[in-house]
């Protein structure tokens, strides 16, 4: 019994370990790949960021425009409807933006990258890559990574961005609040330092589904049933690793 | 090759998108930076009580922004808040006694510095101290002298 | 001098090598060596790690215990680089040709080119069209791996493969899943290759008659050690119960028809006299 909680901790700890060691070799050839391999680059910020912004952008309207209606029913029992959009703008700026990006960014580009790039590992083509002596994680993991890590801070900006002019809709055009006012409000309750913990926790969110992504992938049994346990995977950490985060983060710039 | 370049449409356009959001969020929707000035000069005020004046709030005269809290510090000797501000060199004909208030913009909107200009000839200018000013009123304050029959404190002048 | 002379007849000689996956012992004290210029099959039943022996010789694993040596350098001692460089030597194809699925046939046998050198463009152009006309394929050059048959797949990876002039070939079952003309083209140009520019070609197949037909030199490989080795007439000859078994396909043998299990009737009868 004791022998196999030991040994179930070794385990953990030996792929704990060598997630570290793989997150420690993409952080430190990322620099030179960027510059080296920009083409590439640029490839991968279509498929996780061009090819994720409409459903950004729906997802964006629609959240915009609930929490407006959340906001405006109840402050009306206060007569502050008005202030509707502080409330919109706070909770879409430095929460719901970031964190509802991440796990729509897990589901659509985290998935394909880490299938993607299981599906290299089951069909050889990562290890024929070795065999003509190039790197895989400087070819593919790397590129594919800092796909993710570039697109998210824009994808989230822009869902942000879309989701105010969906609160603007519901709450000015549809619920009458007085255009001024929910500008006004917004800006006046809104530092520049909120903005930036929205961006600065895109930055992070990226960066930990980029990883996620790609180390799943990369660590996926090369079979068809290996690959599809590793984007459920890949869906489920992500998810839960961009929560644990958003907590950590906002207690660290809240308790300052 | 027409691949590539739908490929290389989207990423622009994404790209373009994705900066014009973030330009958007950082610039529209905070209400603090619309003071902007390459050079400028800063001056000193000491206060009682500043309530939640915060640094880069505004310091506005007859309305308009002209300045902006850089710092602000507690003097242990004199046991009053030092408060510093930058204004925009071109308004460099203010009248040295003119006094300053903190204010708050609305009943609970956040606070700022409003100066009253004086009548003096003499101007402020890099390093001038502010000596006539009026500190925060605290909402607090003001109920409980109301409650006990006091006047409050602001209304003195 | 007799010794340095048999030396570098062997372009690779694997000596003792034990190795293991997790609790699975799969080689034993394996030892073999592949002639240079030589046409080297190694053959046997499913599952008896012959894909490991390839990635063994590549370093793509590397031994519990034993040397391996290539061109008279003891690849464990490699660094990194020194590998890369040494990989450069070798072509591989893969079962299934593993070729990079986003990019074209022709931009697959110009990946290595565009890696590892700075041809011009035009210089790349001439030789990924020389390499693929090789194999039949210049015009295919612009189609996607995923419109290629699986013969195809595999003489593409075969031109790939070639396409950075390598010293040696290795084969991992290229005739697995393909039908009886196809097996035929990509035995025909195993030889040819090897022949026409000096290479020294290892093949993993189980595919007996194909591979009879284009080696010079076969071994068998079963239980994580050579059970039988030598020229494809000598082995066809050979009259070992598993040597038997496996070139002429019979279903019972050394290797086991019956995965192990309880006695039958034992098994079947067992819980209704139990009860």
């Amino acid at each position: 019994m004791l022998r196999e909680i030991l040994d179930t901790f070794l385990k953990f700890l030996r792929t704990f370990g060598a997630m570290v060691l793989f997150f420690v070799r993409v952080f430190l050839h990322s620099p030179a790949v960027f510059f080296s391999r920009f083409p590439l680059v640029i490839k991968q910020v279509y498929n996780a960021g061009a090819l994720s912004i409409v459903i950004i952008m729906v997802s964006g309207l629609f959240v915009g425009g609930v929490l407006a209606l959340q906001a405006f029913a109840n402050l009306e029992r206060f007569n502050a409807e008005d202030t509707t959009g502080i409330f919109a703008g706070f909770a879409l700026i430095k929460e719901i933006g970031p964190v509802i990006t991440a796990l729509l960014f897990a589901g659509r580009a985290g998935t394909a990258l880490a299938s993607e790039i299981g599906l290299m590992k089951a069909t050889d083509q990562l290890s024929a890559m070795e065999m003509m002596a190039v790197d895989p994680v400087r070819y593919v993991v790397i590129p594919r990574f800092l796909g993710g890590v570039i697109s998210m801070p824009l994808l989230t900006a822009v869902f942000t961005t879309i989701g105010l002019a969906g609160a603007h809709v519901v709450a000015v055009e549809w619920l009458g609040v007085d255009v001024g006012a929910y500008w006004q409000q917004l800006q006046q309750a809104l530092d520049m330092e909120d903005v930036l913990e929205g961006i600065y926790k895109s930055i992070v969110f990226g960066i930990i589904a980029s990883l996620l992504a790609v180390w799943e992938g990369y660590n996926a049994i090369p079979t068809a049933a290996g690959v599809g346990r590793a984007t459920t995977r890949t869906v489920v950490i992500t998810a839960i690793a961009v929560l644990i985060f958003d907590f950590m983060i906002t207690a660290a710039v809240s308790l300052r | 090759m027409q691949q590539t370049r739908t490929m290389e449409l989207g990423t622009g356009l994404f790209v373009l998108l994705g900066i014009g959001a973030l330009f958007f969020l950082t610039t529209q929707t905070t209400g603090r930076n619309d003071f902007d000035a390459d050079e400028t000069f800063a001056v000193q005020a000491r206060f009682e009580n500043i309530g939640s004046l915060k640094t880069r709030a505004p310091v506005s005269m007859s309305g308009v922004t002209i300045g902006r809290v850089t710092d602000i510090q507690f003097d242990p000797v004199s046991l009053e808040a030092v408060v510093t501000f930058v204004i925009d060199s071109k308004y460099d004909q203010i009248p040295d006694d003119s006094d300053a208030s903190i204010l708050t913009a609305g009943l609970l909107g956040s606070q700022y510095i409003g100066l009253q200009p004086g009548g003096s000839s003499f101007f402020l200018e890099q390093g001038s101290e502010i000596l006539y000013t009026q500190s925060a009123i605290v909402l607090e304050n003001i109920i409980g002298k109301f409650l006990v029959g006091g006047r409050p404190e602001g209304d003195e002048e | 001098m007799t010794w340095s002379r048999k030396l570098s007849d062997y372009l690779i000689e694997v000596h003792d090598v034990d190795f293991a996956r997790g609790d699975r012992s799969i080689f034993k004290n394996l030892s073999l060596t592949i002639g240079r210029g030589d046409v080297t099959a190694v053959m046997g039943p499913s599952g008896t790690g012959k894909t490991t022996l390839l990635q063994l010789i590549t370093r793509q694993l590397v031994p519990d215990k034993g040397r391996i040596i290539v061109d008279g350098v003891d690849i464990a001692s490699l660094s990194q680089s020194e590998l890369y460089k040494l990989r450069q030597r070798f072509g591989m194809l893969f079962q299934n040709g593993a070729l990079l699925t986003d990019m074209s046939v022709f931009e697959n046998v110009a990946f290595p080119l565009r890696e590892h050198t700075e041809l011009s463009e035009r210089l790349i152009r001439h030789v990924v069209l020389t390499k693929l006309h090789a194999v039949g394929l210049r015009g295919a050059a612009y189609l996607m791996p995923g419109q290629l048959s699986g013969g195809m797949s595999r003489r593409v990876a075969l031109a790939r493969a070639m396409v950075m002039d390598p010293d040696i070939l290795i084969y991992d079952e290229p005739f697995v899943g393909l039908d009886p003309i196809s097996m035929g083209v990509i035995a025909k140009l195993i030889r040819q290759m090897n022949d026409a520019l000096d290479l020294t070609s290892i093949v993993v197949s189980h595919d007996v008659r194909e591979i009879s037909e284009v080696s010079d030199f076969c071994y068998v490989i079963a239980d994580g050690a050579v059970a039988a080795s030598g020229s494809p007439d000598e082995l066809n000859a050979d009259t070992s119960a598993l040597v038997e078994q496996f070139m002429h396909g019979l279903a019972d043998g050394p290797v086991a028809f019956h995965y192990d299990a309880p006695d039958y009737e034992e098994q079947l009868l067992g819980k209704a006299r139990g009860n």
